[in-house]
């Protein structure tokens, strides 16, 4: 590996903002996240008036391990914040990069982050604007985390919300459920299932702007991450007074992930997911919406999961026998069991 | 190893049509018998797999009011009694030593904290998937690695062999601590419990895949109930109702077997060989039944060297000191969780007061997370929803 080879780590005064943090930043971050506004390296980035209600968002990523089988904490960085801003209905714009770095970190593994960080920006089209880099004691963090803040703006005739959700509506996801949470707990505990396990983690916003263009009807979407699917359907029940109802039959979930949940006891419902969205619109714009995410990249195995019914923030689930269960938000990480 | 959801013979077991056919025969044998009885007949799923299975189906509520299925003695975790728990936490406290477990053992709480809690103040603790891993953990020289040795008939082999890795490999960092339990003497005193109201039993089918089916005998031939090792799929469990409901109808006391695709009269040999050289049969506590003479298993005399509790000088376990709920009382199949003062108010997922609110497999985790029914009977869906779902 690199960082074996030349032994460079990050040391206490790469984050001191003298001559070594300045090092860093030249070396590390702006040939990478190059562009206008980020190259004055003033003490803000002077954004142009943006048309539309202006929509700010923050993220921290603690993710371990850092490098994971479908990404890392770099682009996991980027995607999460982007999708953040994109289920809001928002095309994001900007976005801002605060590394907070354990010394001794190799160099190598910053750079490694900051190279998918870019790939992911350059994906988004999003643009890193300002940024920070603080070092601290070994101990004192684990590795490194990052945090990303986010801008966008939502255009003109676009308004989304848990208020918008009616009875009868149709609920919708882009994909197959738990795979990033799966894939992170498989890294962290070197489990091997003996099947490839690999997160989800990709950019929503072109997916999201294919629903806010092609729908007349669309109520409100959701980025399905910690807590997964039940949590964010929970959720909108709840803020929009309303039951919602999924069938547990139609909910993807890829054979991988569906054996690896039930060797380790986990709902996949409950998993965290990085790339999908669940969106909630009118009944007449349900197939519609399906051909909409399925003609996507990231829409292929879409599908429609449930619907809204008149209630006060219910969340049932159907199963395949035809019981119903009363699902609740997460509480507390899925642990693995014991037999 | 087989990819998972790539097993043919489960597929088969997933067709949702075998399910909604046995559902339905299932339902009408619940019928006779509750006709029989005059009233819901009372049936305990020993095993925490089975509670979870059931409870993720939605099968409670597809046979209430005929059958009412009753969470038994079969989750690992909940049966390990406070004062082993709170040993356990001492351990990971110790300098120098490493507590590795399986992960829901992470979150039981003690008299004082939990591993979780202890993790958090600088305790090592560490969750792996198999005991293996543990040994490896030994091997990498993280000072002293202890496993939990928590589960049944079904987790002790692995462990076993753990013990057999490290013996070979010369591995003397590695312990376990064995709290390990036995199904058939809790059955026993489960069995003899004058306020026992039970009509039948579903028997652990991992457990028995190991024991045999003629070491459950004696629930039927010598305390008169009759009883079904039976599977883990949803067409696997409404099969094992459907031979049990026969029987309560009847006045059937025997032990059937419908899991025969696993599970065989004398079980599994080299499972049982293993426990036979790495364990001794000893003497235990169980949270909800106190000591049960020859229930647990410890380290074989020649394996001594291995056992925690002599390595690091622990004495008899504390009586603990529990939080006033009523796993035990759950335990021993005389109430349904939300029975228990604490249920969903002092004791959540979240903040668990007992150790049946943290296992995946635990009555009281799986009626929070799916066995609470509807407030209201919800509408029907509509025609075309109720197409897509094959008709219940």
């Amino acid at each position: 590996m690199a960082d074996r080879d030349t032994g460079e780590v990050i040391l206490l005064p790469h984050g001191d903002g003298g001559a070594l943090t300045r090092e860093l930043i030249e070396r590390v971050f702006l040939p990478r996240f190059t562009n206008p506004l980020l190259q004055p390296m003033t003490d803000g980035a002077v954004l142009g008036a943006m048309v539309g209600k202006v929509v700010l968002t923050t993220d921290s990523f603690v993710v371990d391990p850092l490098f994971f089988p479908g990404g890392d904490i770099g682009k996991l960085a980027v995607c999460g914040t982007v999708n953040d801003l994109a289920v809001m209905g928002a095309v994001p714009r900007y976005l801002t990069a605060a590394f907070i770095i354990e010394e001794g970190l190799p160099l190598a593994v910053l750079e490694r982050v900051a190279d998918s960080m870019a790939a992911a920006c350059r994906e988004t089209g999003v643009a890193i604007v300002a940024g920070d880099t603080k070092v601290v004691e070994r101990g004192a963090a684990d590795r490194l985390f990052v945090n990303t803040a986010g801008v966008g703006a939502i255009p003109a005739g676009v308004e989304l919300g848990c208020h918008q959700v009616r009875a009868k509506d149709v609920v919708l996801v882009n994909g197959g459920l738990g795979e990033h949470g799966l894939a992170i707990m498989a890294g962290r505990h070197g489990l091997d299932t003996g099947a490839r396990l690999s997160s989800d983690c990709a950019p929503l916003n072109g997916l999201a702007l294919r629903l806010t263009r092609g729908l007349a009807t669309l109520r409100v979407m959701r980025d399905l991450t910690r807590g997964g699917l039940a949590t964010g359907a929970k959720e909108i029940a709840a803020s929009g007074g309303v039951a919602i109802r999924l069938w547990e039959d139609a909910c993807p979930v890829a054979p991988a992930v569906r054996g690896a949940c039930e060797i380790l006891g986990l709902d996949p419902l409950y998993l965290a997911n990085e790339g999908k969205l669940l969106a909630v619109v009118g009944p007449g714009e349900a197939e519609k919406a399906l051909a909409l995410m399925r003609a996507d990249p990231l829409g292929r195995d879409a599908a429609i999961i449930g619907t809204v019914e008149e209630g006060a923030g219910d969340l049932f689930l159907q199963t395949a026998l035809g019981g119903t269960k009363v699902l609740d938000l997460l509480a507390g990480d899925p642990l693995p069991r014991i037999c | 190893m087989t990819e998972p959801g790539r097993i043919p013979e489960l597929e088969r077991m997933r067709d949702p049509a075998l399910a909604h056919g046995l559902l339905g025969v299932v339902r009408s044998k619940a019928a006779r018998a509750r006709e029989k009885l005059g009233r819901p007949v009372v049936v305990m799923e020993v095993c925490g797999t089975h509670t979870m299975a059931i409870a993720r189906s939605g099968l409670k509520d597809l046979l209430s009011g005929l059958v009412e299925l009753r969470s038994g003695p079969g989750c690992p975790v909940c049966v390990t009694a406070q004062g082993h728990i709170d040993q356990m936490i001492e351990l990971a406290g110790r300098p120098g030593v490493t507590v590795a477990t399986f992960g829901d053992m992470v979150r039981v709480p003690g008299s004082h904290a939990s591993l979780e809690r202890a993790r958090a103040g600088g305790a090592a603790v560490r969750v792996v998937y198999s005991p293996a891993q543990a040994v490896d953990l030994a091997r990498e020289g993280a000072g002293e690695v202890v496993f939990l040795g928590v589960g049944f008939e079904t987790t002790a082999p692995a462990v076993g062999l753990s013990v057999q890795l490290a013996a070979a490999g010369g591995i003397t960092n590695y312990s376990v601590y064995p709290v390990h339990k036995l199904v058939p003497p809790v059955m026993r005193a489960l069995l003899a419990m004058p306020e026992l109201r039970l009509d039948g039993f579903l028997l652990p089918g991992h457990a028995t895949a190991v024991i045999g089916r003629r070491a459950l005998d004696f629930v039927g031939r010598e305390f008169g109930r009759p009883a079904v090792v039976t599977g883990f799929e949803v067409p696997d469990i409404l099969d094992g109702l459907r031979v049990l409901l026969d029987m309560v109808s009847d006045g059937g006391q025997a032990v059937e077997n419908a899991y025969r695709r696993v599970v065989h009269e004398e079980g599994n040999r080299a499972a049982l060989a293993v426990l036979d050289r790495y364990f001794a049969v000893e003497d235990t506590v169980w949270r909800g039944f106190g000591p049960i003479p020859a229930s647990g298993l410890g380290l074989a005399p020649a394996y001594r060297a291995f056992d925690a509790r002599i390595r690091f000088g622990l004495g008899e376990p504390g009586p603990g000191r529990e939080k006033g709920c009523r796993c035990g009382d759950l335990l021993r199949g005389l109430i349904n969780p939300d029975e228990c003062p604490l249920f969903g108010r002092a004791c959540h997922p979240a903040r668990p007061a007992g150790p049946c609110m943290v296992s995946s497999e635990g009555a009281c985790a799986a009626f929070y997370r799916y066995g609470r029914r509807p407030a209201a009977p919800s509408p029907p869906a509509g025609p075309e929803k109720a197409g897509r779902q094959g008709g219940s």
